[in-house]
């Protein structure tokens, strides 16, 4: 009976071990750089083959909305650039608690590489929603609920990227962006929940961007494009890494090799 | 397809302007990161091979009596 | 295996050190004497919210019915900018004598004492402004109810503002150019206090009931007084180690 209760300790001990080597294997620059070198041709292929048809299909193939017509294909580009935005800004953050508690180089270098890209994301879901506002609501603006906390998350990234390229150790500058990014994450559900109820508050009746049940013509288009976009962001961020990686260790061995030929 | 014909597709009924424009914006904001990246990518090879150089320079001094 | 308590190093005994409450009123009667001999401070933050509000009627019109309508989110939008002017002097002297380093360097929790300094600056930048508020309000035309709601949605939120901005003071102290990454940083995370402390205000003149504002204005001052110091706290450490 107790030689069975150690072995089964003795297993929980090795499963322990063996999350806890993976997990610390992702902070080896090198390691890093390998698995995003093996990763990247896989999510190339993601955007070609999951992206790129699901943006033909949501324009060509899919049909018009009743009430919006055409307009609504920018649904196809702005539904995930938001979605972009707001899983860019949980990354950054997740990053951050890693880099706090685990001094781990490689999250900040994630973190610092997400930060500009999921900002352009968000800039391009707070355009896209004012060129679809146009024809829809009659306005370029409209101080929409899910825009406005969209604006509100722009300006949390803006002061993030800010601090940083105000810091010039970086070292320290990893820390307060991460303790900056954390506190912005825990801000964010307070902030969505009381600018929706001002949006209720003030504007009682105004037009929905989405319906609340799309069919299904148009949601399997949508989901192709959410799922080819996560594609697009793991590319980018991964190519940025990768960059921030090299730079970052310079003095390493396995970069001078990689630098040879 | 749902349109008839590709003038239709480019008209998108009266909402063309809107569409491709939103739909260029995206093309230009993602080449805008990849070329960044990309050109980022250089710049770092080459302050590497610098920084390198300056280090075997500085060793080379410091070696001489 | 235990490790027996005996066998910790005196100085470790939690009971060696002096209370917690000690240090909290010994910092805080400290930054009091410090601001009571430097007035300026008191009286500025003033000041900037009255020019402020002065500007709004210049800038809109003089006519009531619209002034008394936007004069809840001039006040609030007025005490946001002056509770954010004043945080920029919030550590900037004591990182500059070194006190923020022995501070942090002290075996009692750092919690308490950025409780304490957020708490004085609180008392010295933002419980002025409550004082002459209603005189401000009456200028703006709002009525007596709403003068009310005012001052109960000042007393909950400009100890929000305080402590968001004394995040991005932490994070900014040892920077030169400071003040206008504070904004930066703080502006943003304002917008729930804003937008319930204005709502409070306008539900109040229009007659309606205001406890869900106020409700949800305490609870987010309960979150913001347990989060917020370690935020500072950590913010502190970083900028100060740098």
């Amino acid at each position: 009976m107790q030689q069975r209760v150690n072995q089964a300790e003795t297993k929980t001990a090795t499963l322990w071990q063996w999350i806890n080597n993976t997990f610390h294997r992702f902070g080896s620059p090198k390691y890093f750089y390998d698995l995003t070198g093996k990763l990247l041709p896989w999510c190339w292929a993601g955007v070609l083959l999951v992206l790129i048809p699901g943006l033909i299909w949501g324009l060509a193939f899919a049909p018009p909305d009743y009430y919006q017509g055409n307009s609504y294909r920018i649904i196809f580009i702005h539904v995930p650039a938001a979605g972009i935005a707001m899983m860019g800004y949980a990354v950054m953050a997740f990053a951050g608690i890693v880099t706090l508690v685990w001094r781990m180089k490689m999250a900040d270098v994630i973190a610092k590489v997400v930060a500009p890209i999921g900002a352009s994301f968000t800039f391009l879901c707070l355009v896209t929603g004012a060129i679809w506002g146009r024809p829809t609501w009659g306005t370029w603006w409209e101080w929409d609920a899910r825009l406005t906390s969209m604006l509100i998350l722009f300006f949390l990234y803006v002061s993030v990227m800010a601090l940083r390229a105000a810091i010039e150790h970086p070292d320290v500058a990893a820390r307060a962006t991460a303790v900056l990014s954390i506190v912005g994450i825990v801000n964010l559900p307070i902030i969505r929940y009381s600018v929706n109820w001002w949006n209720t508050l003030h504007q009682p009746s105004s037009i929905r961007l989405t319906g609340s049940s799309l069919a299904p013509e148009m949601l399997y288009p949508l989901l192709a494009c959410i799922v080819g976009f996560y594609f697009l962001f793991a590319v980018l961020v991964m190519l940025s890494a990768r960059n921030e990686v090299l730079l970052r260790e310079y003095r390493s061995a396995w970069v001078k090799k990689w630098l040879k030929p | 397809m749902y349109f008839d014909s590709f003038a239709d597709f480019v008209a998108m009924g009266t909402h063309g302007p809107y569409v491709w424009s939103a739909y260029a914006l995206t093309l230009i904001v993602v080449l805008a990161n990849l070329g960044v990246i990309l050109h980022q990518g250089r710049k770092v090879q080459a302050t590497i091979r610098q920084k390198l150089r300056r280090q075997q320079l500085q060793e080379q001094d410091s070696y001489e009596p | 295996m235990t490790i027996k308590r005996a066998s910790l190093p005196p100085l470790l005994e939690a009971a060696s050190l002096p209370p917690l409450s000690q240090g909290f009123g010994a910092l805080l009667r400290r930054d009091l004497l410090l601001a009571s001999r430097q007035r300026s401070d008191l009286i500025y933050p003033v000041f900037f919210f009255f020019m402020v509000v002065s500007l709004f009627p210049l800038g809109i019109g003089p006519d009531g019915k619209l002034l008394a309508k936007t004069a809840p989110g001039i006040l609030w939008i007025a005490a946001l900018l002056s509770t954010l002017l004043a945080t920029d002097s919030l550590f900037r002297q004591d990182y500059d004598d070194g006190t923020l380093e022995i501070l942090l360097s002290s075996p009692q929790s750092s919690f308490v004492f950025v409780t304490a300094k957020v708490l004085a600056h609180w008392l010295v930048a933002s419980l002025p402004l409550l004082l002459f508020a209603p005189l401000i309000a009456v200028m703006l035309h709002l009525d007596g109810r709403g003068i009310g709601i005012l001052l109960a949605s000042l007393a909950l939120g400009t100890p929000i503002l305080s402590l968001i901005s004394a995040i991005g003071a932490s994070l900014t102290v040892g920077l030169r150019r400071g003040s206008m990454l504070v904004a930066l940083i703080a502006l943003p995370l304002y917008v729930p206090v804003l937008i319930f402390a204005v709502g409070a205000v306008e539900t109040a003149t229009l007659g309606g009931s205001v406890a869900g504002h106020i409700g949800y204005l305490a609870a987010m001052l309960v979150l913001a007084v347990t989060l917020a110091p370690f935020a500072i706290a950590a913010g502190l450490a970083i900028s100060v180690k740098a």
